[in-house]
Parts: structure tokens; C-alpha cells; sequence
């Protein structure tokens, strides 16, 4: 089974439910999809073993070939291209590479060369095995970096996914493709609200779903009520604690610093593979 | 006129609760929410509508299957896995690229534009906000937060206002990028965590490579004192300037609760150090006139 964590709003606790989640079950494989600013790695520490680049293509023009006909700029929606005196000008961080221009250009003139945009690290922790990816500093386009991590799922394993935060296209990436999501959640109006976004992506998607309160007690009672008036089970709620906080900022995991999480983790287990049988 | 953005890196820092502070603390100035991802920022200002407008960013691919042939064309240059077996198209891997478009040889694929989200020009009792909503699962986040801030500074400008205040959005890629270039200052909200230290270096980085001044505040600063300290002295290291250091307390949550800015919301030691915060930084940018 495959279950990503996502949650509309930063910083509600994604990183915490994925991590601790995958150190209480067996056989897991952690991915950290939140490729922007990826956390995981300082919760789990694990030896890495691999290292590959992630690269998009990206349209290189040989001058020589080239007569300006403009065929390129035409067939290119991300304006990464322009003509300039017949000479054809390329702004590669707008291109998506998607490999039209190279395609039509009636000269040859265009061959593809690779951009790194960032890494994706392998590596391995105790009976995990855990794989992230990292986007370069000034790069954009998040989604390919999240490809390439996903790539490496071993559907053998129990695979849990940390997403990003948001709505938009790195966050569908991440869970498009998962079988379960849970959303974590805080329950303020600032939680609520980006939890009602998030809740109809997944719905868009239709991947089976449901909710974790963190810092449960800080709030109000409005997020419950969306959740029963939406039919969205609530897996687990987490209450706010100092302690939690301080074991968090050091980058250490609660179940290991906690008595009885581990437990809470795996009863979590139990219930989402329940609700994804009834929701499914 | 002068923009300031409120960016962290790491979500969940407190970037629009100070944003919130700034709206009420700052003079002459307009509003824009740039987290269109999951925008707040509305939550604390409860904006009037002015005007609403369409927002139509960005085109999708649609077959037309009465034209289709099943040549497999399109499926066989599409890179983003967006072409089913049936040459039918999946909107939400499509990235709107047009090369199955251009390579039919039937014509049969349209590409569609796409209503992608709506932005808003709204009163509120602190001033002038421009915020968005972005359509559930749509992309271009990047071109919706280019216009939010065309339109605050628009407005700024025409009225001859002082600042235009900011709220970010988590992350460092596309949508972040769009939100400072060009700005007069970053602001970088940091919580006294590992993670939110790796994500300011991170952050930081992107700033360094647009160009963007930053400063920074960190928040809840009590949670962990010692890695406050360690977050202090890597700005230092890096000659960034700190604004100041929030305490934690719980009537930051009650005052989102309440729908308020913790300025109007409780008078204590989080909004002294927020004043303080807001009138060093408006000096040190009135400075650099």
C-alpha cells in the first residue's frame, strides 16, 4: 500500500506523521516528496548510499544549422524561446522540456542537453529504506524532481509518502497514484481552511482519505465539525504538548522519546487500511 | 513605495500571523496574499469584494474522438504520461505543453484555456488587499502571484501609499520565486527547529540568488532556546539581520480563532516585540531611500 501525507497548510505536522509512522511498521520504504524543503532525512539520519542527478532536457540550438524560420518559437507555450534578429534566443528556466521544439525544427538544428534541477538520494536506516529528493536552489519546477523520486516505489513495501504543502501541481504529483492520503491538519480557521482545499483535491483525485488533528487542543471545534459534516474520519488526534515541540526541533522522533506512539502509529496503521477498505 | 515579503521557507512558521501585524501596524499601505496555494491571509482581514476577476492561466489538451484516427501520434511524444491508451487525455498530468496538438496529424486535439483561479481586489479596515484563489489542483500558481503583486503595487502606486505587504508562500520553487524578485526586502520567518533552520539556509539561498535583501524574525523562539541560539549566530555568520525574536504564546491561536490580528487581538510581550519588529524595519527601509 502506498500512502502519502499531505496537508494543504505548512507546517501542521506532515513530516512528524510520516516519519513516525514509518519507524512503527515494517518493511517500509519513506519517501520525501516535499522536494523543496525536504525534512525527513534530519528525523530518520540514514546512511545514503546512492546519489543520482535529476535532470530536465532543455533545447540547445546549433547556430550553424539554424536560418531563424521561427517554427521553434511558435510551437513553444512556455515563451522559452524568442527570436532576436533571426537568432534564436533560449530561457531554460522557462522550459518545461517537452521536447516540441526539437521536434519540429525543419533544419535539425535543435538537439536536447540536460539541466540538472536538483538530487535524489537512496539511502537506507535500521528497516527502512528511505529516498528523497532535493530541488536546486533557484529552480522552479518542482514536479520533475518529485518524479524522479517516485520512480524509485517498491510496491513490496509498505510505502508512505511525504508531500508538500499546497494545492497545486507539486502536491498532485506527489499523491497522484497513492492509494490512501492522510491529511493533517490543525484546528484553527487557518487549518480548517487550507484542510477544505486539500480535501477537494483528493476528492478530485478520488483516493480514498481521511484526517489526523494535530495539536488537537489548540483551536476550535469547527475542523471536527467539517470533518463529521463531511463524513471524513478522523484517524487520530495528537495533542499540542511542549514536549512534543522540543523533541520535533531537535530532530528526533516522537515514538522513540514518547511511551506508548508507537503504538498510536500502528492502531493509525490498522484504521487506515480499514477506511481505505470501506471508502475504496 | 516600497514591497515587503513575508517568506519562511518551512511552513507553518507564523508567516501570515505577521503579515497580520504588519497590515495593522504599517501606515498607507496595501495588502496582497500570494499564498494562492492556500491563501489565510483573508481570514484576519476579512476583505469586502470590490471586484472579482478571472483568472485564466495556462491551456490543457482535449481530444476530440470523432476526429481521432488512434495513430498513437500524441502518445508517443508526450513526456508527462498525460495520453491514455485511448488517445484521451488526462487533465491533470497534461502540462499543457501542445506538442500532441501540434504533432496530430487530424487535428484533432484542442487545446483549451483553462479558468484557472480568481483573484480579487477587496476593502478591508486596514487598507487595500488583492488576493486569489487558484483553482483546486490547477497550476501557474507562479503567474497568479505575478499578478496579485502588478495589482498591489498598481493600487499602491496610484494612490501614493508607502508599502506593499506581502504574505508568502512555503517552499522555495516557482511560486516563491515569483513572489520576491524585485521585492525591497525579504522577510524570513524561522522557528527554533532543525527543519525550519534547514529550510531558512534553503530559503536564504534563493534570495541570495534573485538578489532579494533579507532580514529575518524568528518565532516562538522559546520553544528551544539553544537552537535559537544556533539559528542566531548562522544569520549572524551570513551578516543577516534579525528584527527580533517572538515569544511562544497561545493567544496567537486565539486571536486567529477570533479572526484578528494579534495587534488588535491582546496587548502583550508578542505584540511588543512585533511593534518593535515593524518600527526597525520600516526605519532601516526608509534608510535605504
Amino acid at each position: 500500500m502506498i500512502i502519502s501525507v499531505a496537508s494543504g497548510k505548512g507546517g501542521t505536522g506532515k513530516t512528524t506523521v510520516a516519519v513516525n509512522l514509518a519507524l512503527s511498521l515494517n518493511n517500509v520504504q519513506l519517501l520525501d516528496c516535499d522536494v523543496e524543503e525536504p525534512n525527513c532525512h534530519i528525523f530518520i539520519k540514514p546512511v545514503f548510499e546512492h546519489r543520482n542527478t535529476v535532470f530536465i532536457p532543455i533545447p540547445r540550438v546549433d547556430q550553424t544549422k539554424c536560418d531563424g524560420c521561427g517554427r521553434c518559437q511558435e510551437v513553444c507555450v512556455y515563451n522559452a524561446i524568442a527570436i532576436a534578429k533571426k537568432k534564436v534566443l533560449i530561457f531554460p528556466e522557462l522550459c518545461h522540456g517537452c521536447g516540441s521544439c526539437t521536434h519540429f525544427c525543419p533544419h535539425d538544428a535543435i538537439k536536447e542537453e540536460n539541466k540538472e534541477i536538483g538530487v535524489v538520494e537512496i539511502g537506507e536506516k535500521s528497516e527502512i529504506q528511505f529516498i528523497y529528493g532535493k530541488l536546486h536552489i533557484g529552480e522552479m519546477m518542482a514536479p520533475p524532481v518529485i518524479r524522479a523520486v517516485k520512480k524509485h516505489i517498491n510496491k513490496k513495501r509498505t510505502v508512505i509518502i511525504d508531500a508538500p504543502p499546497g494545492t497545486s501541481c507539486p502536491v498532485i504529483t506527489a499523491v497522484k497514484g497513492t492509494d490512501f492520503v492522510i491529511l493533517v491538519t490543525e484546528p484553527t480557521p487557518f487549518g480548517l481552511n487550507d484542510l477544505s482545499l486539500a480535501v477537494k483535491v483528493v476528492r478530485k483525485l478520488k483516493i480514498p482519505f481521511g484526517v489526523i488533528i494535530n495539536r488537537s487542543d489548540l483551536g476550535n471545534e469547527k475542523t471536527d465539525e467539517f470533518c463529521t459534516s463531511e463524513h471524513i474520519p478522523v484517524l487520530m488526534r495528537i495533542p499540542f504538548s511542549k514536549k512534543i515541540a522540543e523533541i520535533y526541533s531537535r530532530g528526533d522522533s516522537i515514538i522513540e522519546a514518547l511511551p506508548g506512539y508507537r503504538e498510536k502509529f500502528q492502531r493509525l496503521f490498522a484504521k487506515i487500511k480499514k477506511v481505505k477498505i470501506s471508502q475504496g | 513605495m516600497k514591497q515587503i515579503v513575508i517568506i519562511s521557507g518551512k511552513g507553518g512558521t507564523g508567516k501570515t500571523v505577521i503579515t497580520g501585524a504588519f497590515a495593522a501596524l504599517a501606515e498607507y499601505k496595501v495588502m496582497a496574499d500570494c499564498d494562492v496555494d492556500a491563501a489565510d491571509l483573508h481570514l484576519l482581514l476579512n476583505p469586502k469584494i470590490k471586484n472579482s476577476h478571472t483568472f485564466r492561466g495556462g491551456i490543457t489538451a482535449f481530444t476530440h474522438k470523432e476526429l481521432c484516427e488512434g495513430c498513437g501520434a500524441c502518445r508517443a511524444v508526450c513526456r508527462f504520461e498525460a495520453v491514455r491508451e485511448d488517445f484521451t487525455i488526462d487533465p491533470i498530468s497534461c502540462e499543457g505543453c501542445a506538442f500532441c496538438h501540434f504533432v496530430c496529424p487530424q487535428n484533432a486535439i484542442e487545446m483549451k484555456v483553462n479558468t484557472s483561479g480568481k483573484w480579487f481586489v477587496s476593502d478591508t479596515r486596514f487598507g487595500p488587499l488583492v488576493h486569489a484563489k487558484l483553482g483546486i489542483a490547477e497550476e501557474n500558481s507562479g503567474k497568479l502571484v505575478s499578478l496579485v503583486r502588478q495589482k498591489a503595487k498598481e493600487i499602491a502606486e496610484e494612490k501614493n501609499y508607502k508599502w506593499v505587504i506581502i504574505d508568502g508562500s512555503p517552499g522555495i520553487g516557482c511560486p516563491v520565486i515569483a513572489s520576491i524578485t524585485g521585492v525591497d526586502c525579504a522577510v524570513i520567518v524561522v522557528e527554533p527547529t532543525l527543519s525550519g533552520l534547514h529550510d531558512a539556509e534553503r530559503v536564504v539561498g534563493v534570495t541570495k540568488h534573485f538578489n532579494v535583501p533579507v532580514k529575518v524574525i524568528i518565532n516562538k523562539y522559546d520553544l528551544n532556546c539553544g537552537m535559537t541560539e544556533k539559528i542566531e549566530r548562522w544569520f549572524k555568520d551570513k551578516n543577516i539581520q534579525i528584527l527580533g525574536k517572538v515569544v511562544f504564546n497561545k493567544a496567537v491561536v486565539k486571536s486567529v480563532v477570533e479572526g484578528k490580528t494579534i495587534i488588535e487581538y491582546s496587548n502583550n510581550q508578542v505584540t511588543k516585540t512585533l511593534r518593535n519588529i515593524w518600527r526597525l524595519l520600516k526605519e532601516e527601509l526608509e534608510r535605504t531611500n
